[in-house]
């Protein structure tokens, strides 16, 4: 008889881990620079805490460090549950660990003193762009290793996500990141003007779509299923959104860039693809909702669930703006106002943080070696927290950015404009209040889920967590689109 | 619940929709049992986007050059770009005038795409918590934008933009910007090698305050068609 083979949670584990720590340092740094709109001279005199200087370690620490960790920890996990098999190269899925929290540091600790090239979402310097590049191929390698290593033949929908979320993220990464490098600390991009704008937002709308979108619905997939106990809900559906959402999205990137110096016909095409965009979306966010269905009395007492549910739903609301967004008459009055800020934030907070809480509070247990949580109550507090949170911080931002649209284009009369741009700031400077204290309620309940998480791990401290066996014998060989279901088999 | 809903009798006979079912069903197992037709068939997938929409740009980028008159970037003014840059002021500052009336009725005309074509990376900005600065340049006298960026709430109460006070003792790098000045000859900027060897004396004795203020008064001046440069203030 051959030894038993089990899973790599390892590795698991200490993404989860990581991706706690930096979910709760990325939003806290976002309540920082929320507060600095407010109290401009918070930054104390030192140039690495003023506000346009850490802001990209609000949006690297929270987009790549906390939600790479999460799709990173959750992927291996669910590539060798849905695969029947252990994950590929040990060593090489360490060493993507490591690689990624060294490049999560260097970046977060070089931007604030000005390493940067300027490039929003693509801020670090090009070496530590090489290094992402190097890292994100390993990944891909342990990824795609282990699900050439499948007992289980037929590839499940949620890792198809995650496959299209590896590949995507590789092409973009390398063709925004063209640069002449100049020194550690100069870079001159090869891009210039208005192809580099349209290249930027090329990317930039990308990472919402295989970072944000992609790599989340992977997430949702795998747990929502596993979460309402039930098969997903449609699996024919879910292979029309997935070819129709990974093919559409990439177009839509020039919505970002409405009656500006690019060319016209760039501009429409964006805008009719951000509005096809709406359906794959919505057949995702229907898909997931309906693999509730029946359940409804069995979720309202599983926090995981509602984080879930309410994700869902944020998505699905968050999509629909996009599409309106997208549309030209109301990105006129939309864009460059604090409407953007809040549709970017009821998709990430609402949607993407949401979804990755939800399924970390299903994974973290069953890792750690527990039937449960520690703390169900805790879950509860963190849900309330965070729901008061989004709430607070997606509707004072939808009214300023409103009032600041509305205000910038109300002419008088004889065709003057009526408001300067600072009455516009003084109108919705109060709302900057509100959106913080949003951001106050969101790290804290970050922190009791954090103390949660210690609880529940007390035991994994102690002694090493038994590894899982893999199943197996012969009996895995599913061929059938159930069998790779995640609720049939664990 | 007792009544039992009365499913529509199925035709037992296969018709053209289960075969089209089947067919389709299978034909894409076929996908989803083999990764390496996934992984080819994703990648084939997300390029439709970026090919049909970047490749004609670059196409016509050939063709978008700097107006008549307009040079690129003088050493000073390159060195406070970089500095504009990488104090991340394009995180609340916009570089584009839409092309919407209420846009150049505030900020003057709509920007155009041979305005940045020096830009490496281009500053249009995605958000404005303070103003558009396309044309901010002449527009205040040398004084004031060095007043204003070592405390906007001494010239404008209300502001909320911080303070870059701490640019003044800053020394601008100049390997940095004769090796970006040589980087984007190569990119075809017509700089020639006197330019750049001459630039250290250019930067001498001078900050990165001093290089920021020289890139913002160029805006909308220096990168526009000589007819079309506003009348600069007198400088106080």
């Amino acid at each position: 008889m051959q030894t038993q083979e089990t899973y790599n949670d390892d590795v698991v584990r200490m993404f989860l881990f990581a991706a706690i720590v930096w979910g709760i340092i990325g939003m806290s740094v976002g309540t920082f620079i929320a507060a600095e709109l407010y109290w401009p001279t918070l930054n104390m005199g030192f140039p690495e805490l003023t506000f346009s200087r850490l802001r990209p370690d609000h949006t690297f620490g929270v987009i790549f460090a906390f939600g790479g960790s999460a799709l990173i920890g959750t992927s291996f996990y669910v590539a060798q549950r849905t695969s029947h098999a252990r994950l590929a190269y040990g060593s090489l899925a360490k060493f993507v660990f490591w690689g990624w929290q060294t490049i999560c540091v260097l970046a977060m600790v070089t931007m604030p003193m000005g390493l940067t090239q300027g490039k929003e979402y693509a801020e670090p310097e090009w070496w530590i762009d090489l290094a992402i590049a190097a890292v994100w191929i390993s990944y891909g390698i342990v990824y795609f290793g282990t699900l050439a290593r499948r007992k289980i033949q037929h590839i499940y929908v949620a890792c198809w996500y995650y496959g299209a979320f590896i590949i995507a993220v590789t092409l973009m990464h390398v063709i925004n990141n063209l640069v002449i490098p100049v020194s550690l600390t100069r870079s001159v991009p090869i891009y210039s003007g208005a192809v580099d704008a349209m290249v930027q937002w090329w990317y930039g709308h990308n990472a919402v779509a295989f970072i944000l979108t992609a790599g989340f619905l992977a997430m949702m997939y795998y747990f929502v299923p596993r979460q309402a106990q039930q098969p997903l809900w449609s699996y024919r559906f879910s292979i029309v959104n997935f070819w129709a959402l990974i093919s559409v999205y990439m177009w839509a990137g020039a919505h970002h860039l409405m009656y500006t110096a690019l060319p016209d016909w760039v501009q429409s095409v964006g805008m009719a693809f951000s509005i096809i965009l709406v359906m794959p979306s919505w057949g995702s966010a229907a898909n997931g909702l309906m693999t509730f269905a029946g359940t409804w009395d069995r979720v309202r007492q599983d926090p995981a669930a509602q984080f879930m549910i309410i994700a869902l739903i944020f998505y699905g609301a968050s999509t629909m703006e996009g599409s309106i967004m997208a549309d030209k008459t109301v990105n006129s009055l939309s864009h460059y106002t604090d409407w953007t800020v809040a549709h970017v934030h009821s998709g990430s907070i609402g949607w993407v943080a949401m979804i990755t809480i939800g399924s970390l509070y299903a994974m973290a247990p069953r890792v750690l070696g527990r039937t449960a949580m520690h703390s169900h109550k805790g879950m509860f507090v963190h849900f309330w927290l965070h729901m008061i949170g989004t709430m607070l911080y997606v509707l004072s931002m939808w009214t300023a950015g409103i009032a600041e649209g509305l205000m910038w284009r109300v002419t008088n009369p004889d065709g003057t404009l009526v408001h300067s741009f600072l009455a516009s700031l003084l109108a919705i400077k109060p709302l900057y209040v509100v959106r913080w204290l949003g951001g106050c309620f969101i790290v804290s309940g970050m922190l009791v889920m954090a103390w949660n998480l210690w609880h529940t791990a007390a035991d994994a401290r102690k002694a090493p967590v038994a590894p899982i066996p893999v199943p197996g014998g012969g009996h895995g060989h599913g061929h059938s689109a159930a069998a790779a279901q995640p609720a049939a088999g664990y | 619940m007792d009544t039992v809903i009365q499913q529509p009798q199925r035709n037992q006979r296969p018709g053209i929709e289960d075969f089209y079912m089947k067919f389709r069903y299978s034909y894409f197992e076929v996908i989803e049992k083999r990764l390496w037709l996934l992984g080819i068939l994703i990648a084939i997938f997300v390029s439709f986007g970026g090919l049909a929409e970047i490749v004609p740009l670059f196409a016509a980028a050939h063709g978008v050059k700097a107006a008549e008159g307009v040079k690129p970037y003088t050493p000073l003014r390159l060195a406070g770009f970089e500095t504009y840059v990488k104090s991340g002021c394009y995180t609340c500052h916009s570089q584009m005038i839409r092309h919407l009336g209420y846009e150049t009725q505030r900020y003057g005309a709509a920007s155009s795409a041979e305005e940045s074509v020096f830009d490496r990376p281009m500053q249009w900005g995605s958000k404005r918590t303070g103003p558009d600065l396309a044309r901010i340049g002449g527009k205040y006298s040398d004084i004031w934008q060095l007043e204003h960026l070592k405390n906007p709430r001494n010239l404008v109460p209300e502001s909320n933009m911080p303070n870059y006070d701490w640019l003044i003792d800053m020394p601008i790098n100049v390997a940095n910007v004769q090796g970006a000045m040589r980087a984007h000859q190569k990119l075809g900027a017509p700089y020639t090698e006197e330019e750049i060897a001459k630039a250290p004396q250019a930067l001498e004795g001078k900050s990165q305050m001093d290089a920021l203020i020289a890139y913002l008064q160029g805006l909308g001046v220096d990168n526009v068609p000589v007819e079309r440069r506003p009348q600069k203030e007198s400088q106080l």
